[in-house]
């Protein structure tokens, strides 16, 4: 360990008090009586309506628009185009690190996808700005568009994902097949997908001189800040980002979008507040999806039916402009052992907004071919699909040997196939019935999703009333950031959660860092305990040195924070309380700031990620092909569970998106002119209530003493993986029928 | 959003008269025309909000036995009024197969029989659509036309109706009461819906300030109420429009079908009778091999318009699914899953 960390023995803590409760949200009734105000809920005096207007041609450039048009129609004030916007300080399409993404914010005439912005109209009402933006009636000059996953010659991405390398070679694949008892060989398609999210994107910006506060949904507001600040060339300090709320973000929200810049040019250029919010159907191009995919797998067992190669390649696309690489074979990367593993991908550019993070961004899409993948195995060696995953059970990472921080997925295997019933599975497809003569199917997949940190800041104070606060530009996503973070600081501070002034949601507070990559809980969480740690110890410093206080020569480790009293430990009748202790130093608040981060020393030991498994039911009309979801078990090992209605919210909510992943998303593009045909929500299908059984969590007691301090390893994208291959599993065990591009359709299933 | 004027008529005459004028469109609940004002695809210059006029929004049970439904009647008010769903139950399975509550509440009768068609290239003003813009053309055609007309479809345009209501009452032999220019007419509900042809962009055979008043029912579709079904194939189990549907309506007297109707739904611009299925099945046996022979017949015309070759051995499936349920008698109480093949045993508690 480098040097000593506060959180490493958190002798002060009394963990469980608040940590482990499964309160309610405490947002909740503030949402469910409309009192959260979201960012298009802000309305500041003065306020103009901004629209965009949209490219219809996915390739080329725009020729004309017809401003005088849209500037006769009453209540428009400005059409803002690439003539005539504010100058920004740099180039919107240099990358000035590898977190930024290229967006379109008027820069050129240029199109790259259906859909671009191409010119923002700016109105006193939104009716007027939405008429004036269709009377521009653009002309182009357009150039044929490529779509698909063979719209073009393929290439190697040099990385995939955030910096994953592309290809990954583990033992020689090659010989493994070649010396093989039995192999198969597979390839499956999955479409593009858009996140969705219930809150459309949307901006409300004023600006005071340089000085610039915007109301909108952020994933990573610090990182926004940054973003906007270097566009419009003002410090960051001068920015002020709120966003107390999002109605979802799935990885939408995690970057600042075009869109949203645009919404602050619009401010800026008529030096009025603008209200900026996109339509369902603009959601379907500047704010990332999830890519296409096509992905052949080639695996091979021994006599026993002992993996001995798995072969994963990947195709994907991203846009013409910029890069994001779905990374769906390093799904093959950690699950199950195997001699020789080998991971490649690669991809053709098409014109689409560049494809990004989507909730499990390449586990999602690679896991539901390799759980396909080791189905159609398991039936190929005649063993069932649970007893092959069991006899091939890493126990250390595959394709690094590290040993694993833990992972009780052994245990997920047991507890959820004992909930399911699993044992009573018949080895053979189409050979279960209900008692109205509906096929009945049962399915499986291992889920996995890593369990990552990133930075965070925290500052957290205790007042002299005995009171607490603790600041942290976090994010609430509808996750119940609110709800866990608080009561993380509660136990960091020692009160009662009721005692804690929890702030949150804005970007002048401590960096709360990315809610992303299901690392939020783990990353923020931490930071609060380190200051929370780190206020106690200031507290317990000025009381063990004051000779009037009890705790006098207690000594800095010497004393336990608990309801708001520091005690001696080695005498818990000697204790004070925090007000006694402050008012006694005269003080009225004492504060301490710190960060939480991985541990690099631990992440290069060990392999870290959460697990789990997922069990599905459906039942499959046999002349009709339509399909239904009827029970599903998931049992996760994710470390400690801070909150757990809250993970069992998240899990829900993953699993009902695995169920989605393989009966119903697909964004249907037309492939002639590159747009997409169901950009809403009555055509781009998501489960609706009647889609979505009972759904069975559990989760199974982890203690991981090495992922973080708070052994926290988050649940926020696990639920999808695993879950898709359940039901695609589920479906072929009902009919027979191995489909192998998603989503699953009735066709397919009409033998 | 395009700026229009709105008027609220008191009588069914004025309502008329201002309707009767070019760019003028009728307003009930609005649940397909506003969406298709806020996407540009209507684009009036004028509503005529006829929610107030009086009258229109009444059950009437008839002295002759029929039912006379008000144009303004909610999706939900006709398929919860009990005496309507005991004597035409398919109509009110498929009623409640359609949408989601919500629109149920607020969709009226007669805006369902005139709603617009799903395809995604009338929806996108920037695709070339016949039915949209007259003579510019159908993207469809060679695009993504999965779930596009199987029957009765034209080469200037493959889209489909998307009621599902107006599957049994096509079956039922419902007629449409019509207010119009030049006073009151009725028309039977089969003529109201055109098929495409040459000119996709006249849907029905209204004229300008045609007003649909009332939908009626005979009293001789009641003898189907021991037998009669609505089945729907979707693409979910709920809040999609049919893959294909279809209504069966069967009278069975000893052992023989004395009388039958047939309907499809989602696979031709107009909700579609199928006579020749009906006449096949007329004096047979309700048994499978029947049932397989009427849909055979059903479909004998059908050819796919794209790729959708399957939704026409899905149709003929779902004629005999839906026979065979109809002769298994009417359910005691319409499924938590209206219409669905899993209405059975859903377990579910709503849809």
């Amino acid at each position: 360990m480098p040097e000593l960390n506060p959180t490493q023995n958190p002798v002060h803590m009394r963990h469980g008090s608040n940590i482990g409760q499964p309160l309610t949200r405490r947002d909740g009734i503030l949402k469910v009586k409309g009192q959260a105000e979201y960012a298009a809920d802000h309305h500041p005096k003065g306020m103009l309506f901004a629209v965009i207007a949209n490219a219809s041609i996915a390739r080329g450039r725009v020729t004309s628009l017809d401003i005088a048009a849209a500037k006769a129609h009453p209540g428009v004030i400005d059409v803002m185009t690439s003539s005539h916007k504010p100058k920004l300080a740099i180039d919107p399409d240099i990358k000035t690190n590898p977190f930024v993404f290229r967006m379109e914010v008027l820069q050129s005439d240029e199109i790259r996808y259906a859909g671009q912005s191409i010119a923002v109209v700016i109105a006193e009402t939104l009716e007027a700005a939405t008429e004036g933006a269709a009377l521009l009636s653009p002309r182009y000059a357009a150039l044929p568009a490529r779509v698909g996953l063979d719209a073009g010659e393929s290439f190697e991405p040099p990385v995939v994902g955030v910096g994953n390398p592309t290809a990954h070679v583990h033992g020689d694949v090659e010989a493994g097949l070649a010396a093989a008892a039995k192999t198969v060989e597979a390839v499956y398609e999955t479409p593009p997908q858009y996140h969705n999210a219930m809150e459309p994107h949307a901006v409300v910006a004023s600006w005071d001189g340089d000085r610039l506060s915007i109301d909108t949904p952020s994933q990573a507001m610090v990182m926004a800040r940054a973003r906007v600040a270097e566009l419009f060339g003002i410090p960051a300090e001068n920015i002020q980002i709120r966003s107390p709320f999002l109605g979802g973000g799935f990885g939408s929200k995690g970057f600042l979008t075009g869109p949203q810049i645009l919404g602050v040019m619009a401010a800026r250029l008529v030096g009025k507040p603008v209200k900026l919010v996109l339509r369902r159907e603009q959601m379907y191009g500047p704010v990332g999806h999830r890519a296409p995919t096509r992905q052949r797998l080639r695996m091979g067992v021994d006599g026993d039916g002992r993996l001995v190669a798995i072969d994963h390649h990947a195709r994907t696309v991203s846009s013409s402009y910029d890069d994001f690489y779905e990374p769906a074979a390093g799904a093959s990367h950690t699950l199950y052992a195997s001699r020789a593993i080998r991971t490649t991908h690669d991809a053709v550019r098409v014109d689409t907004g560049t494809p990004l993070f989507m909730r499990a961004p390449g586990e999602a899409t690679g896991s539901i071919a390799l759980e396909s993948m080791i189905d159609e195995m398991a039936f190929a060696c005649g063993i069932d699909p649970l007893d092959f995953r069991l006899q091939n059970y890493a126990e250390v990472e595959p394709i690094t040997g590290k040993p694993f921080s833990s992972k009780a997925l052994r245990e997920c295997y047991a507890q959820g196939a004992a909930r399911f019933g699993w044992d009573k599975r018949r080895l053979a497809p189409r050979t279960m019935r209900d008692e109205s003569g509906l096929l009945v199917g049962w399915g499986m997949g291992t889920a996995t999703f890593p369990a990552l940190m990133f930075m965070a800041e925290a500052r957290a104070a205790i007042r002299r009333d005995g009171s607490g606060v603790m600041e942290i530009g976090a994010h609430d996503m509808g996750q119940g950031a609110w709800t866990a973070l608080a009561q993380i600081a509660a136990d960091g501070l020692g009160l009662d959660l009721d005692k804690v002034e929890f702030r949150s949601g804005t970007s002048d507070l401590p960096d709360g860092g990315i809610a992303g990559g299901s690392a939020h809980t783990a990353t923020a969480g931490n930071a609060i305990h380190n200051a929370g740690a780190a206020v106690i110890a200031k507290l317990a410093d000025l009381a063990t040195k004051d000779e009037r206080s009890p705790l006098f020569g207690a000594g800095n480790t010497g004393v336990v924070a608990r309801d708001g009293r520091l005690h001696r430990r080695d005498d818990e009748s000697r204790s004070e309380s925090y007000a006694d202790i402050l008012t006694r130093a005269g003080l009225a608040e004492i504060d301490a700031r710190a960060t939480g981060a991985a541990d690099p020393a631990a992440q290069a030991e060990y392999a870290m990620h959460a697990h789990g498994a997922v069990f599905a039911e459906v039942k499959v009309d046999p002349d009709l092909g339509q399909v239904r979801v009827t029970r599903m078990v998931g049992a996760f090992a994710a470390g400690r569970i801070i909150n757990p209605r809250m993970v069992q919210s998240q899990l829900y909510g993953g699993m009902i998106w695995g169920l989605s992943f393989a009966l119903h998303e697909e964004a249907i593009t037309d492939r002639r002119s590159g747009r997409i045909m169901n950009a809403n929500l009555a055509e781009y299908h998501i489960p609706v209530n009647a889609d979505v059984p009972a759904l069975d969590v559990l989760t199974v007691d982890e203690h991981d003493p090495h992922v973080n301090a708070l052994g926290i390893k988050g649940v926020g994208e696990i639920g999808i993986t695993g879950s898709a291959g359940a039901v695609a599993n589920a479906v072929w065990h009902a009919t027979g029928v191995r489909v192998r591009r998603f989503p699953i359709r009735i066709d397919e299933l009409l033998t | 959003m395009k700026p229009f004027d709105y008027v609220k008529p008191a009588t069914l005459a004025d309502a008329v008269a201002a309707a009767a004028q070019p760019g003028a469109a009728y307003l009930a609940a609005g649940t397909n025309l506003i969406d298709l004002m806020k996407g540009g695809v209507s684009r009036p210059d004028r509503l005529v909000d006829v929610t107030h006029l009086p009258g229109l929004d009444r059950i009437e049970h008839l002295p002759d036995g029929g039912v006379r439904i008000g144009a303004l009647v909610s999706n939900a008010g006709l398929a919860h009024d009990t005496d309507f769903a005991k004597a035409y139950p398919a109509v009110a399975e498929a009623l409640l197969s359609g949408a989601s509550a919500q629109l149920r509440n607020a969709a009226t009768v007669g805006g369902n029989l005139l709603q617009r068609t799903r395809c995604a290239y009338f929806y996108d003003t920037a695709s070339r659509c016949n039915k949209r813009a007259a003579g510019s053309g159908c993207d469809a055609r060679e695009g993504e036309n999965r779930l596009h007309a199987v029957l009765g479809w034209s080469e200037q345009c493959i889209a489909t109706h998307p009621s599902d209501f107006c599957v049994p009452l096509v079956a039922l032999d419902a007629v449409v009461e019509i207010e119009g220019r030049n006073g009151r007419r009725e028309l039977p509900l089969e003529e109201l819906h055109r098929l495409p042809g040459e000119t996709p962009e006249r849907e029905t055979v209204l004229e300008p300030g045609d007003l649909i008043t009332a939908v009626r029912l005979p009293a001789a579709a009641r003898d189907f109420a021991a037998h009669a079904r609505y089945l729907k194939v979707r693409e979910r189990t709920s809040y999609a429009f049919a893959v294909v549907s279809a209504a069966a309506a069967l009278q069975i007297e000893n052992g023989k079908i004395k009388d039958a109707r047939v309907a499809l739904g989602g696979i031709a611009a107009k909700p579609w009778r199928s006579r020749v299925a009906e006449q096949v099945l007329k004096g047979a046996t309700p048994d499978a091999q029947n049932f397989r022979e009427a849909a055979q017949a059903a479909l004998a015309v059908a050819k796919p318009s794209g790729d959708n070759a399957f939704k026409i051995e899905l149709a003929r499936r779902v004629i005999v699914r839906a026979l065979t349920l109809a002769t298994a008698g009417t359910p005691a109480r319409i499924s938590a899953l209206p219409g669905s093949p899993f209405a059975a045993n859903s377990g579910a508690l709503h849809a």
